[in-house]
């Protein structure tokens, strides 16, 4: 479903990604690992095309991201959920007033439908009390929250996680994650999530996909890269301070 | 280096310069024509238009109330010594009327509303853009420009006209106070010659030159707002380069407009 080809990136003549292969099939969760400022966020953000490669390409259902006309971009984008590291949720609305926001927008339910809907995708991560609140008002975990039930009011088919445990207890970040499998395997949705939470993230996705020095160094089944050989992912996986990694 | 190099180094960096300069021209070209596409094609946001008009119009009257009286009773203190020394005292009224009613009343009004509701809009979208509000606007299917930058847009040139005449009748009201109420001046005669002398053509005048003010003023907040920097840096940037940008454009734009109209 997601085919990403050799893509590269560079920001003033830094390369971030240097030629990143990557497929992610229908119905699959991959989890996106790598050190910080290694181009994970950046991967996502080429796949919705917020950026643009200078070479590669990224394909979604066979169809090159970065050379669809704006129409269609805009039609691939409503089937894509994205949920941002800072949940980027609208601070001026009230949390019943941003879930809503996508539905009042993009589609003809009217305030009953919209009600019921909003009410629902927030009952469902567990804040159907905190409608009335603004984003100021809500801890980091309920930001996450707030911002994943805006997300899937939409029913997206593609569901893309930027780092969405970033910052949080590990109480909360666990709590996340399993809310993240069952919405997974409720809907069969498709995702890329990009995290640093391991082992944590272990149960929930089939593929680990590991980006090291701008390219995929690996892409490894949960079980088989824990007992990886190659050095680069031990390192990484069991978090050692000593290896080919610098730190 | 010899001087051949040196001259070859210096090119390149003009170059370099020149070739960086009118790729941010064109950036902004194609930001107000898509702009001004979003404004004149369906949908409009009217619920959105209509909460910054009341932001930008009805929240702006109190500053341009109170720097209207002002400027009319100091054009009226200004031309009253002048005028008394040629025997023309008569004409207070319409040297005010003209005065605002042709160039400070819409300039002023515009420089007041820069600082008050242009800087505003400029730092609410810089936040909306450090903080991902607009990619994730862009990631829900939607046009973000439809939903900041068109509002905004509108509402300013509806609201600027508006403000304008306010702050002109504001003003020729503070004038009459001063001229008439202090330094004596015969109340029929300020309003008398007022009419003599101020025609339909001067009012359009100062109602088209609001309507451009508003749209410059918008097109270059929404667009320094919508191209700031990263951090609380980059948005306080944004802020003061969009309100001295948009100051100096509307006095540039005054001239021409004023020698394009006469």
């Amino acid at each position: 479903m997601i085919v990403i080809e050799n893509l590269c990136k560079a920001f003033g003549g830094q390369e971030v990604l240097r030629g990143v292969s990557l497929e992610v099939k229908a119905g699959e969760f991959v989890a996106l690992v790598g050190m910080s400022g290694s181009g994970k966020s950046l991967l996502l953000r080429n796949v919705v095309r917020l950026i643009r490669p200078d070479s590669g390409r990224v394909l979604v259902d066979g169809r090159d991201v970065a050379r669809m006309p704006r129409a269609e971009l805009e039609a691939l984008r409503s089937r894509i959920g994205y949920v941002f590291q800072s949940g980027a949720l609208f601070d001026s609305l009230t949390v019943f007033d941003n879930v809503a926001f996508p539905l009042r927008e993009k589609t003809r339910l009217g305030t009953s439908a919209i009600r019921r809907k909003v009410m629902e995708e927030l009952d469902q991560v567990g804040l159907a009390d905190a409608v009335g609140k603004y984003p100021a008002q809500l801890s980091g975990g309920m930001l996450k929250r707030v911002a994943l039930a805006r997300t899937l009011v939409r029913d997206p088919e593609i569901i893309l996680f930027d780092e969405p445990t970033t910052g949080l207890d590990p109480i909360v970040v666990n709590s996340i994650l399993q809310l993240f499998d069952s919405v997974h395997k409720r809907l069969n949705l498709t995702g890329i999530l990009v995290s640093h939470e391991i082992p944590e993230i272990f149960g929930i996705v089939q593929k680990i996909a590991m980006l090291h020095e701008g390219v995929i160094a690996a892409v490894e089944t949960p079980e088989s890269i824990l007992c990886s050989q190659n050095p680069v992912i031990d390192q990484f996986v069991h978090g050692k301070a000593e290896g080919p990694i610098a730190t | 280096m010899c001087f051949g190099g040196i001259m070859r180094d210096r090119l390149i960096q003009w170059g370099d310069w020149l070739v960086r300069q009118l790729a941010r021209l064109g950036k902004s070209a194609l930001f107000f024509l898509e702009a001004a596409v979003c404004c004149l094609t369906p949908p409009l946001k009217g619920d959105r238009i209509l909460k910054q008009i009341w932001f930008i119009g009805w929240k702006s009257m109190p500053v341009i109330c109170l720097t209207a009286a002002f400027t009319g009773m100091v054009l009226a203190l200004q031309g009253h010594p002048t005028l008394r020394r040629v025997g023309s005292e008569a004409f207070l009224g319409p040297l005010v009327a003209l005065s605002l009613i042709r160039e400070l009343g819409p300039v002023l009004a515009a420089l007041m509303v820069t600082g008050r509701a242009g800087s505003s809009i400029t730092a609410q979208i810089g936040i909306m853009r450090i903080n991902d509000q607009i990619d994730a606007i862009e990631l829900m299917g939607l046009n973000p420009m439809r939903y900041l930058v068109a509002p905004n847009l509108i509402a300013l040139v509806v609201a600027m006209p508006l403000l304008s005449a306010v702050f002109d009748v504001i003003a020729i009201f503070g004038g009459y106070l001063l001229g008439v109420r202090v330094l004596g001046l015969n109340a029929g005669a300020y309003f008398g010659e007022m009419n003599n002398y101020v025609v339909l053509h001067d009012i359009l005048n100062g109602f088209y030159k609001s309507m451009c003010f508003g749209a410059l003023i918008g097109g270059v907040c929404c667009y320094k707002g919508f191209n700031s920097k990263f951090g609380a840096e980059g948005v306080s940037a944004a802020t003061t380069q969009a309100v001295v940008d948009a100051s100096v454009l509307i006095l540039v734009s005054d001239y021409l407009l004023t020698a394009l109209v006469n």
